[in-house]
């Protein structure tokens, strides 16, 4: 019995790792082929299946005027866009979910939960809703087509949550402690950076984690907002598919794209295998 | 130079948590607050911090109006029931948290600091990570940073409720210890618990508070020899004092068909019904008693709880031995009569085997 549930453990978990793992060694072993090794017949292992070349790499930094297509600049967009809004969004975020676990909001029938709702509630509609909407915005506020448009539309898109994780964060942190800390001579902004912030360190990098996956991989908007001032590198890569497929350009800029979210989760995963994520305080 | 509190009332929803509490708290003395859970006795804690404003009442300390008075500025110090302690600190930061608050200089910080850890047992943790200590380790980290503040006022908030039994009579020692040695003169050090047994110990000054009302004040010993009502007798007892229906006559007291010989206190009683109060130790085991049927016998350290039945009444027999009973076995006890209290309809005490009474 539990030789065959070991059995079966390790068969899936094979199963699986093999399901997920697969395409990325496609990825990575079609961005070195040319266009020979694609097109005439399946080849597998370089050095014997084909010649392994560095042009599908090559062409991601050359310039267009040069035929290539360089993603240098959307990749730094991206970055700079998914960076400032995360930011933003987890100090606005941790803010207003701190607020929202301690203080008691009253206005009409609206209390503390239904404000966490509204915020959530920007994420349950589909994007599609909101693009008309925040185009015509943009396009008011003479922001289409620019990073900080974009920056504006993605803390929109990311706060909601910031603000859903660190309610929760912050609910589970007893409220005895920072009335400890105000007992101690702390005001209330003492409290709330020299005690609460200090403990609510795993709860921030987890909200910054999802903040920046969400960033990094949003489309949507990116697509719809930017026309040809500003480009963001999922709509980069997406426009690389043209009437020939470049295969060997597509996968390697799929991976440059997927590195820092890998990156990310390595640096995540530390301290989630640490188990200090929810258990840090009793 | 008293802490005084007069007619403090919360209501934050339907319910009273405070209702009418007065108190005047002298510099120097230990006080009690007895109450059983969500009796008010944490909201009355927190309200002299200062975490929560009252809706009516005024707070006093030296003269000043307390409750105008920022939580941050009041100088109190508190002990949670929960091992509240400040996770991202180790102990000995844990202690000098609230003194570099109040900017002292790093020596007197030392000084206080290390006196705090001796006081409290714990010289030696000071690199320790609270993560890394047991609850009661953690409660005496929280006790001595209360300590080290030097804080006028020292509110401990049921602080042995969440250990286990062992270390909690342990702890309870070395509180009265604490207490008597390592607080000033112009302390003034408030205690809350549910345990009758503490209070006792503590022997302090004792408020017995329910549903945020005062229902007596005084000293330990006038609490326990003469609860003023039935609710204080139930509160101040554990196994809460046994209520009996029944009426009294010239010669005899008279309860679920029983007839016992008047006791000497209760001679000038006035003869009609009332509600007799008996402790659960007052009760013994006696080939000669009355019978009675057990309906759960449980066994508490060295000694057995009988949860006893006679018609419409149920008592509580407290016997000093391990004993094993079957559940609904007749038993005989005996009641020790001199030790009967008498409560009025009114659930007034009228006459204690102590001689006190309410009028």
């Amino acid at each position: 019995m539990s030789k065959l549930y070991t059995f079966l453990k390790y068969f899936f978990i094979t199963f699986w790792t093999v399901f997920v793992v697969a395409p990325f060694l496609w990825a990575v072993s079609t961005s070195f082929k040319d266009f020979q090794s694609v097109n005439s017949k399946v080849t597998y292992i370089p050095w014997l299946d084909f010649e392994p070349t560095l042009e599908g790499w090559r062409v991601l930094i050359k310039s267009p005027a040069k035929g290539g297509v360089d993603i240098v600049e959307p990749y730094f967009n991206s970055i700079f866009v998914t960076c400032t809004a995360s930011l933003i969004s987890i100090v606005l975020g941790t803010l207003a979910a701190y607020a929202l676990s301690r203080f008691t909001f009253k206005a009409g029938f609206v209390r503390n939960n239904d404000i966490t709702f509204f915020f959530i509630s920007q994420r349950i509609m589909p994007p599609i809703v909101l693009s008309i909407p925040f185009f015509i915005f943009l396009s008011t506020i003479g922001l289409l087509d620019s990073l900080l448009g974009l920056v504006v539309v993605y803390i929109v898109l990311l706060m909601p949550i910031a603000v859903w994780i660190m309610v929760d964060f912050f609910n589970r942190v007893p409220k005895e402690l920072d009335e400890t800390a105000l007992i101690d001579g702390c005001n209330p902004y003492q409290a709330f950076y020299k005690v609460v912030l200090p403990n609510s360190i795993p709860g921030l990098i987890v909200a910054g984690m999802f903040c920046i996956i969400f960033g990094w991989i949003d489309f949507f908007f990116a697509f719809i907002l930017t026309f040809t001032e500003v480009q963001l590198l999922p709509v980069k890569v997406v426009a690389l598919n043209s009437s020939i497929t470049p295969w060997w350009s597509l996968s390697a800029s799929a991976l440059v794209s997927v590195a820092p979210l890998i990156i990310v989760a390595f640096i995540v995963e530390r301290y989630l295998s640490k188990g200090n994520l929810s258990g840090a305080l009793k | 130079m008293n802490l005084i509190g007069e007619k403090i009332s919360y209501k934050p929803d339907e319910q009273f948590h405070l209702n009418d509490v007065s108190f005047n708290f002298k510099k120097g003395n230990l006080y009690t607050i007895l109450g059983r859970t969500l009796s008010g006795k944490t909201t009355l804690l927190k309200t002299i911090a200062g975490l929560l404003n009252p809706d009516q009442g005024s707070i006093s300390f030296e003269e000043k109006d307390f409750i105008k008075i920022p939580v941050w500025e009041r100088n109190v110090a508190m002990v949670y029931q929960q091992f509240i302690n400040y996770p991202h600190l180790n102990v000995y930061e844990n202690i000098t948290f609230p003194l570099e608050q109040r900017k002292l200089s790093p020596e007197q910080i030392k000084k206080d600091v290390d006196e705090a850890l001796k006081t409290v047992g714990l010289v030696g943790f000071e690199n320790r990570k609270i993560q890394e200590l047991s609850g009661g380790q953690q409660q005496r980290v929280a006790l001595a940073r209360s300590l080290a503040k030097k804080a006028k006022i020292l509110l401990l908030d049921e602080p042995l409720v969440n250990l286990d039994y062992k270390l909690r009579e342990q702890l309870r020692e070395e509180f009265k210890r604490i207490f008597s040695e390592g607080l000033s003169q112009d302390t003034i050090l408030i205690y809350s618990t549910t345990d009758p047994q503490e209070v006792m110990e503590l022997n302090g000054e004792v408020i017995v508070l329910d549903e945020g009302k005062v229902l007596q004040k005084g000293p330990a010993k006038e609490i326990f020899e003469n609860p003023s009502n039935l609710k204080v007798a139930e509160i101040s007892n554990d196994p809460p004092m046994n209520v009996l229906k029944g009426s009294k006559n010239l010669k005899n007291v008279n309860f679920e068909n029983i007839s016992l010989e008047i006791p000497n206190h209760f001679k000038n009683l006035e003869d009609k019904d009332y509600n007799f109060g008996i402790r659960a130790s007052e009760i013994k085991l006696d080939e000669n008693g009355e019978e009675f049927e057990i309906e759960l016998a449980e066994i508490s350290g060295s000694e057995t709880l009988l949860h006893l039945k006679r018609g419409n009444s149920k008592i509580i027999a407290l016997i000093e031995e391990v004993m094993n009973f079957k559940i609904h076995e007749k038993v005989k006890i005996n009641f020790n009569a001199n030790k009967f209290y008498a409560f009025g309809e009114d659930e007034k005490l009228v006459s204690s085997p102590y001689g006190g009474t309410n009028g």
